[in-house]
């Protein structure tokens, strides 16, 4: 096994509706979305995002297009026109989940196809 | 036959830059969804100041843009900008018309999505602002049935704007479920326009080609509703596996039952095929039978915001910031300003992040922090009081205190609750008119 930051190794969107905050996560081939079926869980996510997610986190799959889907509750400070927060959308949540580190078979290491960076400025 | 929808704005504020690129590559439908749910709580702060407002005030744009295709007869315009005043939307759009001097332009306008009259019965907040329900196809449908070249809505559901037309062209039952489906996927791959074409894409965005002209989407679609999702051949961005399925994901919630007013689509059934080329196929969505009843949303007032934001310099950029803050929080506090809600942010220091940031360590230091103050209070007057206590960190604060910019902290602003509700459908349908107005 090898441990792998999920910036890595998937993509991620989030967005929002009301006080909840919706994001995607998506994984590049089946070996991936396997790996992140088992690591990335409701419980993991609820705990990664601490304070700034204060209610349930409900998990769903989408196979077909190897992804995860989070809809986090009381994520968002009362929802986007009553929060105090800057990101009152959410959409820098899925960038925070890209922070997380899972451990993967080596092999879904070796092949992860998100190490490329932009030129640097 | 092959209906091409071209998707021309995914919010109140997009620009219509990319609308030429999108019109002259040829599309049968335009259509613009311009309202989010925080849209029409700024569509409300409009009306409260003047009741002929409350529609985007930039639609007379996208018309004039659109004008020479409405004319010929290439394309029609379907939008929800009409927000929570589709009637002086409407207005609005027949004079844009006149002036670009089009004539025997057929314009609809769809009311009945308001709700407020049956606020009572509905059991909604006396001091509702807005309560709109998401109203679905139906009223798009027979707008364009008889005959109208543009048509004005207010809470359409978004992806509905682009299953109206499809029904209207191909002639799908109300209960034909896989084909409504599948018109609510496109619709939701259009309706925030670069999201699907290299926009907000997580992926290498920096190989999106020719950023500075990101195409807006096109769907190509069939009478079984499978559709290719492309963009102008001109134009930049990228249409590829990655991007389609970032967007088909985007706010959905539970994907195996995404609810429409008008049917119940499984995004996990369809498929989705890279051709290459700027081109997705989409194919195979299932549906299910259409809620009993439509969701709304109602607004309520919440109190009033202020903010403050303090720029600072390494050494200690950080603790420098919060010092700052803390400094403004106890004066107001210690001034007995009843503030009902603090929330601190430190840009440069985890300000997005919060506790999924890493701990920081000596040597990461960033160069600089901006602290970020906001505050909720329930009166306009009481937020501004906290900001009286800023001015004394100018010279009497921690060092290497920086503005951020010219732009300087605004007016208290007002904070507005909004829940969705639930509705049952006859009660809205019965509300519901479409009125054609030829100019």
């Amino acid at each position: 096994m090898a441990r792998i930051q999920l910036r890595d190794l998937c993509g991620a969107r989030s967005g929002d509706k009301g006080d909840i905050s919706d994001l995607s996560l998506f994984a590049d081939d089946e070996a991936a979305y396997e790996a992140i079926v088992r690591e990335v869980t409701a419980e993991r996510v609820k705990a990664h995002f601490g304070e700034l997610v204060r209610g349930e986190v409900e998990r769903y799959e989408a196979r077909n297009v190897l992804a995860l889907k989070f809809v986090m509750h009381e994520a968002l400070g009362g929802g986007a026109p009553r929060s105090l927060r800057s990101d009152n959308l959410g959409k820098t949540h899925g960038a925070s989940l890209l922070r997380m580190e899972i451990d993967v078979p080596d092999e879904v290491a070796a092949t992860a196809r998100r190490r490329a960076r932009p030129p640097r400025p | 036959m092959t209906v091409r929808l071209g998707g021309g704005q995914g919010f109140y504020g997009d620009g219509h830059g990319p609308l030429p690129d999108l019109l002259a590559d040829g599309i049968d439908y335009l259509v613009c969804e311009a309202l989010a749910e925080l849209t029409l709580a700024i569509l409300q702060k409009d009306r409260q100041r003047d009741e002929s407002l409350g529609y985007t005030r930039d639609l007379p744009l996208y018309l004039a843009q659109a004008a020479p295709y409405l004319a010929d007869g290439r394309t029609r315009f379907i939008t929800n900008a009409g927000g929570i005043n589709p009637i002086a939307a409407g207005r609005a759009v027949v004079a844009a018309a006149r002036q670009a001097g089009l004539t025997g332009l057929k314009v609809a306008t769809v009311v009945g999505d308001d709700v407020r009259p049956q606020a009572q019965t509905l059991g909604l907040p006396p001091d509702a602002l807005f309560a709109n329900a998401y109203i679905g196809a139906r009223p798009i449908v027979e707008a364009l049935d008889r005959g109208a070249t543009v048509v004005i809505t207010g809470r359409v559901a978004d992806a509905s704007l682009f299953v109206a037309p499809l029904v209207h062209e191909f002639g799908w039952a109300w209960d034909d479920w896989d084909r409504l489906a599948a018109g609510v996927v496109v619709g939701h791959l259009l309706e925030c326009s670069g999201q699907v074409t290299g926009g907000n894409y997580s992926g290498p965005w920096w190989e999106n080609p020719d950023p500075l002209r990101v195409g807006f989407p096109i769907a190509e679609v069939e009478p079984d509703g499978s559709a290719v999702i492309t963009k102008p051949v001109v134009s930049g961005g990228m249409v590829t596996f990655d991007t389609v399925r970032e967007q088909l994901l985007y706010e959905v919630h539970d994907p195996v039952r995404y609810l429409n007013p008008d049917v119940v689509a499984d995004f996990t059934s369809l498929s989705l095929v890279d051709d290459g080329g700027d081109r997705v196929t989409v194919s195979g969505t299932r549906g299910a039978a259409a809620p009993g009843q439509y969701k709304g949303l109602v607004c309520t007032p919440a109190g009033w915001a202020g903010e403050a934001r303090l720029a600072y310099s390494w050494p200690d950029a950080e603790a420098k910031a919060r010092a700052a803050l803390r400094f403004v929080r106890e004066r107001a506090v210690g001034a007995g300003v009843p503030v009902e809600e603090w929330h601190e942010e430190y840009f440069g220091a985890g300000a997005f992040g919060g506790p999924t940031v890493p701990d920081r360590h000596p040597g990461c230091e960033p160069p600089e922090v901006i602290g970020r103050l906001a505050w909720r209070t329930a009166t306009p007057e009481a937020a501004g009081l906290v900001s009286r206590e800023i001015g004394v960190l100018g010279l009497s604060g921690p060092p290497t205190i920086a503005s951020t910019g010219r732009g300087r902290d605004g007016k208290p602003s007002q904070l507005l609750a909004v829940e969705p509700f639930y509705v049952d459908k006859a009660v809205v349908d019965a509300q519901v008119r479409v009125q054609v107005e030829e100019v």
